[in-house]
């Protein structure tokens, strides 16, 4: 089974979110990038039919340059290989339509993703490609297995989960849960030595429709301090007078 | 020209997002100068969305929309608004609504903008502020296309009564066959779901174990709100991982956030930052939780918590 898990480079969880030229671009100074949370946890699923069902695993990400040391991270962690599509990630379907060139080229049968980014928390990719691509498409996936074609699949609802079935090919907009948090690989010294022999490839975009344009951004308003309540009375007063919530 | 807007239901009743969202297209269609159509599906009464403003309701009746199949659904609604001649398509932002929404735009070939918290800044261009990097920030987006797709973030923009004459048709377009079928399902029943609750209690490692549950489903069950906890309660297998909020969890997005017992790391405030009204219950006045507070109690949940319940019962006893 070809398996393609798409990477998005995000800032750190803990950076500070600043934006630069006239509030237009997101300032990376001093920004650490990372694997998208949702997307580790799914290349981390993806290693078990690796290791387990003998899956070649390719990662894949839309980015510059500066992207190929996410890339390189997830070779470490153990894929087999990587490809960077050499453009700026901005509108989603812009993504999808070049992960979809990437899917045919590879003949993908299972295309793997996190459910979001956690930069612009879009959602939109996994299920635009699945579209483009006409593939089968579950989303907010908690749990897959592949058993020949057949595809079995827990999906997070409100208040519980459900069980979908359905076949090969296939995208998934996978989320945490897919695996525990301690099946999460840090990559050793090994692993790190040999993501460097592996093959990168990068290739330029196809031409493709931006449908949506990120103009300025905005902070949110500064919120007024805390008011420190001293009894559970002074409490319930202010969340039912004041709030008018209770 | 027309503004169609997706009411989803649930168990024949039509969810509160649902309202808003068809709050919102009403407002929408007035500042557009055109028509609001809601299409729905598995409901008999639809006043509600007559009342929030619905002048034209298409009440799906195709075979197909039994199927478990987002695309199918996908395809349900392109119909609808290919009928309709719609300029915008607004879905809500439930796990069924962004699991639909990207695939109505690509089969539509509309611009989608999700997360969208107000009505459009400008109609030409028509530009969309939208919440990003996890509610640190906002975004204003272009949408370019004729046709727009817009995600609503819940409890973004409320609930607006304009009680209107409304038609109701049953629209029927031939669906495919589903490719994903759902084979069980399994849900807590008789629970507030994180993401239909105004209110929602959530406490952290601060509770120092699994056993400690007791006192916060009791403000649960005082409040009727929704249970939530931090993700390393979650890890730590205390609770179960539906009810982990913050950045890699759900979203909580109520009108009242009850926090006990956790340190308001970054991660956990992305995720619960557009509640609307913060309480933090902590035996630390530095816990960074305090700085995104409206109220905040500075001691021993185990002492605060349960006087709480009590003192909200005999409240709840006079005030119905
Ligand atoms: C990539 C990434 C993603 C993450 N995503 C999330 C996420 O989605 N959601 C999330 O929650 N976390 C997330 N985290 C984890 C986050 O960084 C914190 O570790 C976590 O939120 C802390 O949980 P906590 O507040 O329950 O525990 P702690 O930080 O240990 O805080 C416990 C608090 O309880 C207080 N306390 C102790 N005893 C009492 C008492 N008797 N009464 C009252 N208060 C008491 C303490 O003063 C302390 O403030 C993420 C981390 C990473 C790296």
């Amino acid at each position: 089974m070809k398996v393609l898990v798409c990477i998005s480079n995000v800032p750190d969880t803990t950076s500070k979110i600043n934006f630069t030229e006239n509030d237009t671009k997101f300032d990376t100074n001093g920004v650490q990038f990372v694997i998208n949370p949702h997307d580790e946890y799914t290349l981390t699923r993806a290693m078990w039919f690796k290791e387990k069902q003998g899956a070649s695993i390719t990662v894949v990400t839309i980015g510059n340059q500066s992207s190929e040391a996410t890339l390189r991270k997830a070779l470490a962690i153990g894929a087999d290989d990587a490809i960077r599509v050499n453009a700026e990630a901005t509108d989603g379907y812009f993504v999808a339509q070049q992960l979809a060139e990437v899917v045919k080229n590879g003949g993908y049968e299972l295309v793997l993703a996190g459910r979001e980014s956690i930069d612009y928390n879009g959602g939109m990719v996994p299920g635009m490609l699945a579209s483009i691509l006409d593939y089968n498409f579950v989303n907010a996936v908690i749990g897959i297995e592949v058993i020949d074609s057949k595809v079995v699949v827990s999906r997070e609802i409100d208040g519980g989960k459900e069980i979908m079935e359905s076949s090969l090919p296939m995208v998934l907009g996978a989320q945490k849960g897919i695996v525990q948090e301690t099946e999460l690989r840090i990559p050793n010294m090994r692993g790190i030595m040999m993501a460097r022999k592996k093959p990168l490839t990068v290739v330029e975009p196809v031409e493709a429709e931006e449908m949506t344009v990120a103009q300025n951004f905005e902070k949110p308003e500064a919120k007024s301090a805390c008011k420190i309540v001293e009894s559970v009375d002074e409490l319930i007063d202010l969340l039912h007078n004041e709030a008018k919530v209770i | 020209m027309s503004i169609l807007v997706f009411a989803e239901s649930s168990e024949g009743k039509f969810k509160k997002v649902a309202l808003e969202v068809t709050s919102y297209g009403k407002k929408l269609a007035e500042q557009m100068q055109t028509n609001l159509v809601v299409v729905t599906a598995f409901v008999e009464d639809t006043t509600p969305l007559a009342k929030y403003g619905a002048g034209k309701i298409l009440i799906g009746n195709s075979d197909g929309l039994k199927t478990s199949d987002a695309m199918v659904y996908a395809d349900f609604l392109v119909a609808a608004a290919n009928q309709e001649n719609a300029d915008v398509v607004i879905i809500d932002s439930s796990v069924n609504g962004v699991f639909v929404a990207p695939l109505v735009a690509a089969k539509l070939q509309a611009g989608y903008a999700s997360n969208v918290v107000a009505l459009p800044n400008s109609l030409s261009p028509f530009v969309v502020k939208r919440k990003a990097f996890s509610n640190k920030a906002f975004n204003n987006t272009e949408i370019k296309t004729a046709t727009k797709v817009i995600g609503l973030a819940k409890n973004s923009f409320g609930l607006f009564e304009n009680p209107t004459e409304s038609s109701v048709e049953t629209f029927s377009p031939d669906l495919p066959d589903g490719r994903v079928n759902r084979t069980s399902v399994e849900t807590a029943s008789g629970i507030v779901t994180i993401a239909d609750a105004d209110i929602i209690v959530s406490a952290g490692r601060g509770l120092k174990s699994g056993d400690n549950w007791g006192m916060v489903e009791d403000l649960v069950e005082v409040l009727g709100a929704a249970i939530a906890c931090s993700k390393p309660v979650s890890d730590l297998g205390w609770r179960s991982h539906t009810e982990h909020v913050g950045q890699t969890g759900k979203q909580a997005s109520s009108n009242l956030y009850i926090a006990i017992g956790i340190s308001g790391a970054i991660q956990h405030l992305a995720g619960v930052n557009s509640s609307k009204v913060k309480v933090v219950i902590n035996t630390d006045a530095e816990a960074p939780f305090f700085k995104s507070a409206e109220y905040g109690m500075i001691g021993d949940a185990f002492e605060i918590v349960p006087k709480l319940v009590d003192k909200l019962r005999t409240f709840k006893a006079e005030n119905g």
